[in-house]
């Protein structure tokens, strides 16, 4: 059980920066996720904490203790790979207890440590099968037991779920979080999945082009975007985000439509500043089909026309036209609706999100 | 008749087809093998005679029992040839191998400044024709004072082998997916024992194959041979064979059998190795 700290943690390959400096402490116990875009430098920081990466400037501390040049073996760390990497000339068995064999354990322990593994897992029946013989799925729980039978400090993920199937995904992410439960200890789990940081993580870490965006719990991400990269990244179907200018208490759009500026950024900006504003799909719906959620104060109607639907069951994705483009609202208790349409659409105004066109920070505080 | 007979007969014409085929390449590609175990077992004449004996009329043993006889009643020192190819052979190939996997494992796992110019350098070596080398080596080892030695021979071998078994070897680590070395790392390995560990199991078809060449290059090798070695003290079976041959004639009968000889023991340790070969032993640890 450990705390992890990164302190101006910087990774340069020659002239070209991967990881620019970032700041980052975890709790004990704590589960963090990394999430971000493709090339945004979390998988690179994952390794760097891991020890397969070396690092080019700062520190990392593990429990404490400064890890930035120790070996991967001696930082008490262990980690599940995207791709498993399980050993494929051993037996499930033997992968498992491969790590405790390295380490000289008894024979007795050793058996007993694999076995606890086993039954958390429920990979009893496949101890004696070699890795091309399972699933996945099994795969996949081989790999995490591969990883807490060390008993490690800190668990790394990276990317563990992404070779899985949509359904099975969703199952072991389950696992995952039953797991943690169970085990306590604290996890960096990287992935480019918002759904799967969203579900699992006490805390997101939100990445992009080396930086930190934004570091909050699941809530404070999705509600108070600090960023406007932030805003768009995390929340299905992301959010709507148009530039407009302030001018005379409204926002005027590009293609000349407008909005009321929102009373909680009156105070905070001033006629021609240049902002994106944002609303989330759930804040943008069609009249009496919205989250009654009871503080919507500040309502904005306007009859627009419908350019497509997307039903999903219980809800339906409206894809409303206002400015020239679209935007996409979520209908709850959903009517049939037909591409042409106009409906009333309301815009909550007292949920919407106003960023700096110029720097992308949000405006709220 | 309908369709579906008639889709299983043709099936069936194909599938004896292709047994009588491969019969024929497999006696084509046996052929020279079987007619040299004939020729040790039988005199000269049927060896020699115009059109070919297929059957043979009487078989001996003789040219074998002449063969460890000694000199002087026809034989030849088959026992130091032997023990010669086999210290050169067995020296030269685990010394190609050890460096062929240390190059190997290093071309697939590291960047640094020339490595492909260096691949390629290495590559291009194989181009020249070993015959070629044989005069100016023939100067060098002469200077050196080598010639006709274990060592001489052991050096040129070594020498003719790592670049093959340095590109095949390579290979092989290629398919070793990278996340397995670090994987054990994880799990508490050293880089040396992640190696042996994890990396060399999962290679080891490729170091069998590798080494299986480099051996039977070193068993069979000629050329570079018979320019330098001179005496029992390094002369390998192939330059043995010249024994065989005097002034105005050539003993057909005797050669033939000490070639038996030398593909006995090629084809006994290629057998034993080739039980390594398994591929696909890879398979599994990662998605795929």
């Amino acid at each position: 059980m450990a705390t992890v700290s990164l302190k101006k943690l910087t990774k340069r390959y020659g002239n070209i920066g991967i990881v620019h400096g970032i700041d980052l402490d975890i709790a004990d116990r704590e589960f963090i996720a990394l999430v971000g875009p493709s090339g945004c430098g979390k998988s690179t920081t994952l390794r760097m904490i891991a020890g397969l990466e070396d690092i080019s400037g700062g520190n990392i501390d593990i429990g404490g203790r400064v890890v930035n040049d120790l070996p991967p073996r001696s930082r008490n760390i262990s980690m599940v790979f995207q791709s498993y990497a399980l050993y494929p000339h051993m037996t499930v068995r033997e992968n498992l207890g491969f790590s405790l064999k390295i380490a000289g354990a008894a024979k007795d322990d050793m058996d007993r440590r694999v076995a606890e593994a086993s039954a958390i897992l429920g990979l009893d029946e496949l101890l004696d099968r070699r890795p091309s013989q399972l699933s996945g799925g099994q795969r996949q729980r081989v790999a995490m037991g591969r990883a807490i039978v060390r008993d490690p400090d800190v668990f790394l993920f990276d990317e563990p779920l992404s070779n899985l199937d949509a359904k099975l995904r969703t199952q072991m992410r389950t696992e995952i979080k039953k797991l943690h439960a169970k085990v306590k200890s604290t996890v960096i789990y990287v992935t480019h999945d918002q759904v799967e940081a969203m579900t699992l993580a006490d805390r997101i870490v939100i990445m992009r082009a080396g930086h930190i965006e934004q570091v909050g719990t699941p809530d404070e991400v999705f509600s108070r975007p600090a960023t406007r990269f932030v805003a768009g990244f995390i929340g299905s179907p992301p959010m709507n985000l148009h530039e407009a200018t302030v001018s005379d208490g409204r926002l005027m759009f590009s293609g000349g439509d407008s909005l009321p500026l929102p009373a909680q950024f009156k105070s905070k900006t001033s006629a021609g500043d240049k902002v994106v504003f944002g609303i989330r799909p759930d804040d943008f719906y069609p009249a009496g089909h919205g989250l009654s959620s009871g503080g919507e104060t500040e309502v904005h109607r306007v009859e627009l026309p419908v350019s497509i639907t997307e039903p999903l069951g219980n809800e339906t994705l409206v894809f409303a036209e206002f400015n020239g483009t679209d935007w996409v609202s979520r209908m709850l208790n959903p009517k049939p609706l037909k591409a042409g349409d106009r409906i009333g659409m309301s815009f909550d105004l007292s949920r919407a999100h106003l960023f700096s066109a110029e720097t992308g920070k949000s405006l709220r505080d | 008749m309908d369709e579906n007979a008639s889709a299983r007969l043709t099936r069936r014409a194909l599938t004896v087809a292709h047994r009588v085929g491969l019969f024929l390449a497999m006696l084509l590609i046996c052929l020279p093998g079987i007619w040299i175990v004939l020729s040790s077992l039988r005199p000269t004449v049927e060896i020699m005679a115009k059109p070919p004996v297929w059957v043979p009329q009487q078989l001996s043993f003789d040219a074998y029992i002449a063969m460890f006889s000694g000199i002087g009643k026809g034989g030849i020192p088959v026992l130091d040839y032997f023990r010669n190819s086999l210290i050169i052979s067995v020296t030269s190939t685990v010394i190609a191998v050890a460096i062929g996997m240390a190059g190997g494992y290093a071309f697939a796992r590291y960047r640094f400044r020339g490595k492909s110019g260096m691949f390629l350098g290495l590559m291009l070596t194989r181009t020249v024709p070993g015959i070629a080398m044989s005069l100016p080596l023939f100067f060098v080892y002469a200077r050196l004072g080598i010639i006709d030695t274990h060592f001489g021979m052991i050096l040129a071998y070594v020498a003719l082998n790592i670049p093959f078994t340095i590109w095949l070897i390579d290979g092989f680590f290629r398919q070793v997916p990278k996340d397995l070395a670090e994987a054990a790392q994880i799990d508490g390995c050293t880089r040396w024992q992640a190696f042996w560990q994890v990396e060399f199991p999962l290679a080891r078809p490729g170091i069998a194959s590798a080494a299986i060449f480099a051996f039977l290059t070193c068993w069979n090798e000629f050329a570079l041979a018979s320019q330098l070695t001179r005496s029992v003290n390094s002369k390998t079976l192939p330059v043995g064979l010249l024994d065989y041959t005097a002034e105005f004639t050539i003993d057909w009968r005797g050669m033939c059998a000490l070639a038996v000889v030398m593909i006995i023991p090629a084809l006994t340790l290629t057998y034993i190795v080739q039980k390594h070969l398994v591929g696909g032993l890879t398979s599994g640890a990662v998605k795929g």
